[in-house]
């Protein structure tokens, strides 16, 4: 009966009751039609989770919570390096739909060609994870382009922390903290693009401690990016662990006091507490002011650095290597009385410049014992202490004395970086017999060939910070701590392993009695810069250098009995050691120790004096 | 009080039941759909959902006014109100305010009035009118045109305020005449060009005329021996290949370019999700991730943080998705088919043709209103701007839809009594 419904055309009486018919054609399409709908509907609701995860992805966004970098201190607790807030832009290429460019550029005073490139510079990273836009905006206009902000979707802010230096010193030890390379974020896949990671310095060397763990907040945003609440209750939250505060080793005071005695001069200054390992200071002259390095002036302000031809970022107290002088003599002086070549009492004579085969910067009486010749660094002593030291096994068995003098030098920590928590030192170079035998031939080479080593010049090469541990080494009459800059992370303090020299402990009382002289005596040669009543040890070094004036080199520590502080200056350039680097370790021994200068003439003429030109 | 009793006395409970029902409904989803946590007050009547609530006091009052109307001035002034309305039409062409593109809204202080909206029960009167006299046939070309000025008027008046979803809806009528005995042929020939329409635009066209020329050569082959009605058959093909071209022709030159677009997206063709598709999608992902039971009341995130656009009005389906789910769609969905088949039903019982006609009428505009409205927000149907009845957010959409119910209702209070 289907047929007649549709029928047009059907005679009067029966018309009506056929059109009544009709109500179920309408009623089955209106069914039909919802039925279908209903299919359609169970198909995207019930059976298909597409959507579902497209409605999270919709609204999901997920923060990267940064925690504030831990806090450096100085050994007194004062703030070296602390934080401050600053807003980074961000963008994620994919939500970015039309924008109006140039508003946004007014409001970021950015030029729209910049505009351009660094969002291809985004797009070309990811079109779905977010990358950095504009690193550090100010906070004024980062209040007033968060209420712009939700009309350029694709666009917000991360909060970050900068760092900040409260005084411009230290930043060769402080280093520096930038963005992550693909360097870094292959390395480590801790790091995702727009991190902060520590570039160098114990920014770098403490980076695990100081950068915490970053936390994640998983938030759901409206349709114009708008922060609307967190998802599923947080529960998939990551929360972020601060980082740990440090307490570096270095005293503050004392820092400003070397930079400020270092500044117009070329060179390093470093300073470490025998008993502990502890560096109290370290200088790099000339530096730089740590906060050139931080914000949005990183990039220029490093270029411009590193082309200083002064190079500020070279550190010289770790990096630069140079002959010890006669400093050495003292590494020499001990490894004859270990090797028992010498005694305490030995002599040797000296005809002054005439001496052969080296000659003698002093003039003196002669001869001269252990103790006289530091007094007075006597270059033919030592000529002769080394000589005795690479022969004692026959003249021509060279290469058994002098293999065995160097395993005694090397345990004072020479020949390698020496600092378990400083990055980038050079090792220096204490040459190996390999290196004279392709020098002079297998053999062929004898105590004479090598003479300079044992006035530190020559083919021996260490670092200011060598040098200093040295001194240490001789305070301590015969061991080191490995000179460190961190004492404490968070909780925990950061202690090192004690090394003992290859030189017996009683041998370094005559090594002390001659550097004490060198103050204390009336030939000695840093005698005019003697600490009233301090008594203090020391040793002046001349490095003759192939390049220019004489690099002036002077290692102390003070007091002679349980002594506070072991030292080693470094001024490139400026002749003798007793001239530059003795009195500026002297005013630094005098005010660590008694907290202020008396000497105020001295300290006025080192501050003062300008070695490098304006 | 007697007088108001006996007003609703013979009233259909289940009517009005189930009206009640999707208007609260509708109001509970559009409080979610623009739910915000700092305006909680369900009356803030500086929201939608504040406005909703006196445009639902507001149709209250219309319905014991209708309710108490005498029955028979429905149907002695459906001519006055059609050319009232007809004239508000005019008028608004005239002194209109624009929103959105479309030149549809009356302004009176803050007050704004959209007259398409009364316009649909204002024609379905008048149509009710003029079919319900004795002795009228549709079969006459006369009716036939008389029919078509009626229902002509102001769909073309609608189009001239840009309102192309308003307009479209007076072919529901179809059903309307079809009930009363206009061919079925006109139906099919309807749901044919639909089909060829769609073919048309995503295949060649030449393999539709194919495909056609074989249907329609099958039918001749599966005919009753002898009497193979060739000249109908080839009538038919040409009518359909002349259409399938005409179809490329309007799509590319009558069309405009966003209406081109909704149905490109609608037939896979287009899918830039950010463009022309963005509402489609988002709207199909407020739904689809509702699940079974939905993301819970005021929880859902498409809607509450405005991914859908227009989810208190065109894409207020999406909230109902969304937050209720599979379950609550399907209630929705029910209550709607329970409603419309019940307006039938009530419409085949009326003694008078005017109440039929006028019954059946208010069961198409719903339906279609429902079909275009879920079909849209399902991604079944072109993105089409029309309010989905008693839920969708606007006072001229909830008041129209309640006084087009409730002559009927009141129409059909009163089929027992010897008018």
């Amino acid at each position: 009966m289907f047929y007649p419904i549709f029928a047009g055309r059907n005679r009067d009486m029966t018309r009506r009751a056929f059109f009544a018919q009709r109500q179920y054609v309408i009623i089955a399409i209106m069914v039909v039609t919802v039925v279908i709908f209903l299919v359609k509907l169970f198909y995207i609701q019930v059976l298909s989770d597409n959507y579902r995860l497209l409605s999270e992805s919709n609204v999901r966004r997920s923060l990267v919570q940064y925690p504030p970098r831990g806090i450096i201190y100085d050994r007194h607790g004062d703030k070296l390096v602390t934080n401050e807030p600053a807003y980074d832009l961000m963008v994620i290429p994919r939500q970015v739909k039309n924008p109006d460019t140039l508003e946004l550029c007014r409001l970021l005073d950015l030029d729209p060609q910049l505009f351009k490139h660094r969002l291809t510079k985004a797009r070309k990273y990811s079109m779905y994870k977010a990358s950095i836009f504009l690193e550090q905006i100010s906070k004024e206009s980062y209040g007033y382009l968060q209420e712009k902000l939700y009309r350029f979707p694709g666009f917000f802010v991360q909060p970050r922390t900068l760092r900040k230096y409260p005084y411009p010193i230290a930043a060769s030890v402080l280093g520096y903290v930038g963005e992550v390379n693909q360097n870094d974020i292959d390395k480590d896949p801790y790091y995702i693009s727009g991190d902060y990671v520590g570039k160098s310095g114990i920014e770098k060397s403490y980076e695990k401690e100081l950068r915490g763990v970053k936390g994640m907040r998983i938030v759901m945003v409206d349709v114009f990016n708008r922060e609307k609440g967190r998802f599923e209750e947080g529960q998939y939250d990551v929360p972020q662990v601060q980082g740990e505060d440090l307490i570096s080793t270095l005293d503050l005071q004392l820092q400003l006091y070397a930079e400020k005695l270092m500044q117009g001069k070329r060179g390093s200054v470093v300073a470490i507490e025998p008993s502990t390992g502890e560096i109290l200071v370290m200088v790099t002259a000339p530096g730089y002011d740590p906060n050139l390095l931080i914000g949005r002036q990183r990039t220029k302000n490093f270029a411009m650095l590193s082309q200083d031809p002064q190079k500020p970022l070279f550190n010289r107290a770790l990096q630069a290597q140079y002959p010890p002088g006669s400093t050495f003599k003292l590494v020499v002086g001990l490894t004859g009385l270990e090797e028992g070549t010498i005694t305490v009492n030995s002599r040797f004579g000296c005809n002054g410049k005439a001496s052969s085969p080296i000659a003698c910067t002093h003039s003196h009486a002669t001869p001269l014992d252990l103790i006289g010749a530091i007094e007075q660094s006597c270059n033919p002593y030592f000529w002769n202490v080394f000589r005795t030291s690479v022969d004692r096994f026959g003249y021509t068995n060279t290469r058994k004395g002098y293999n065995e003098w160097r395993r005694i030098v090397l345990s004072f920590g020479f020949g390698s970086p020496i600092s378990p928590d400083l990055l980038n030192q050079a090792n220096g170079n204490i040459p190996k017999d390999a290196y004279y035998d392709k020098y002079f031939g297998r053999n062929g080479w004898r105590s004479l060939t090598i003479r300079s080593l044992s006035i530190g010049q020559g083919e021996i090469l260490v670092t200011p910070l060598q040098l200093a541990n040295l001194s240490a080494t001789i305070a301590n009459r015969g061991y080191y701590i490995p000179p460190h800059v961190v004492k404490r992370a968070g909780d925990h303090d950061i202690g090192f392993e004690k090394k003992k020299t290859a030189v017996a402990d009683e041998y370094f009382l005559p090594i002390i009695e001659g550097m004490n002289n060198v103050f204390e005596a009336s030939h000695g040669t840093a005698r005019y810069w003697k600490i009233d009543s301090i008594s203090s040890c020391g040793k002046t070094g001349t490095v003759q250098n192939p390049h220019g004036k004489d690099h002036s080199l002077f290692l102390a520590f003070a007091p002679k009995d349980n002594p506070k502080i072991a030292i080693c200056v470094v001024v490139e350039n400026a002749g003798f050691g007793a001239t530059w680097a003795g009195p500026i370790a002297s005013l630094l021994m005098e005010k660590y120790i008694k907290g202020r200068v008396k000497r105020l003439d001295v300290e006025e003429h080192m501050i003062n004096s300008n070695l490098i030109g304006p | 009080m007697r007088e108001r009793k006996n007003v609703f006395q013979n009233a259909d409970k289940v009517m009005i039941v189930i009206y009640i029902l999707l208007v609260l409904m509708g109001w509970l989803n559009i409080y979610a759909a623009v739910y915000d946590d700092t305006h909680s007050s369900i009356f803030d009547l500086s929201t939608n959902y504040g406005k909703q609530a006196l445009w639902i006091g507001t149709s209250a009052l219309l319905i014991f006014l209708i309710m108490m109307t005498e029955a028979r001035f429905f149907s002695s002034f459906s001519y006055v109100i059609y050319v009232g309305i007809i004239l508000l039409l005019v008028l608004v062409l005239g002194v209109g305010r624009e929103v959105a593109g479309s030149k549809s809204w009356i302004e009176i202080g803050s007050f704004r009035l959209q007259p398409a909206e009364l316009a649909k029960f204002a024609t379905n009167l008048a149509l009710a009118a003029y079919l319900g006299r004795t002795h009228v046939n549709i079969q006459t070309l006369s009716t036939k045109v008389v029919v078509a000025i009626i229902l002509g008027i102001p769909p073309i008046l609608i189009l001239a305020q840009n309102d192309t979803g308003s307009a479209i809806v007076y072919a529901t009528f179809i059903l309307v005449l079809f009930r009363e005995g206009l061919s079925g042929g006109f139906l099919v020939a309807g749901f044919v060009a639909a089909v060829l329409f769609v073919m048309s635009l995503l295949v060649n066209q030449w393999i539709v005329i194919g495909s056609a020329a074989v249907i329609l050569a099958l039918i001749a082959w599966r005919w009753q021996r002898g009497r193979r009605p060739w000249v109908p058959l080839i009538g038919i093909f040409l009518i359909s290949a002349a259409f399938v071209f005409s179809v490329d022709y309007t799509f590319h030159k009558v069309l405009e370019p966003h209406q081109k677009e909704r149905i490109n997206v609608l037939l896979g063709k287009e899918t830039d999700l950010k463009g022309a598709g963005y509402n489609v999608h988002q709207s199909l992902i407020a739904i689809g991730s509702g699940g079974i039971v939905g993301k819970g009341y005021l929880n859902g995130t498409q809607t509450k943080y405005n991914y859908v656009p227009e989810q208190s009005t065109d894409f207020i389906f999406c909230t109902v998705g969304e937050e209720w789910g599979f379950v609550g769609s399907t209630v929705v969905l029910g209550l709607f088919l329970a409603l419309l088949i019940r307006i039938i039903l009530q419409a085949e019982r009326q003694r008078t043709a005017f109440a039929r006609i006028y019954g059946y009428g208010v069961a198409s505009i719903l339906f279609f209103h429902l079909a275009i409205n879920v079909g849209m927000a399902i991604g079944l149907l072109p993105v089409v701007g029309i309010p989905l009845p008693f839920f969708s957010y606007g006072g001229s959409s909830l008041w129209s839809f309640t006084i087009l119910l409730f002559i009927f209702i009141k129409l059909d209070s009163h089929r027992n009594e010897v008018v």
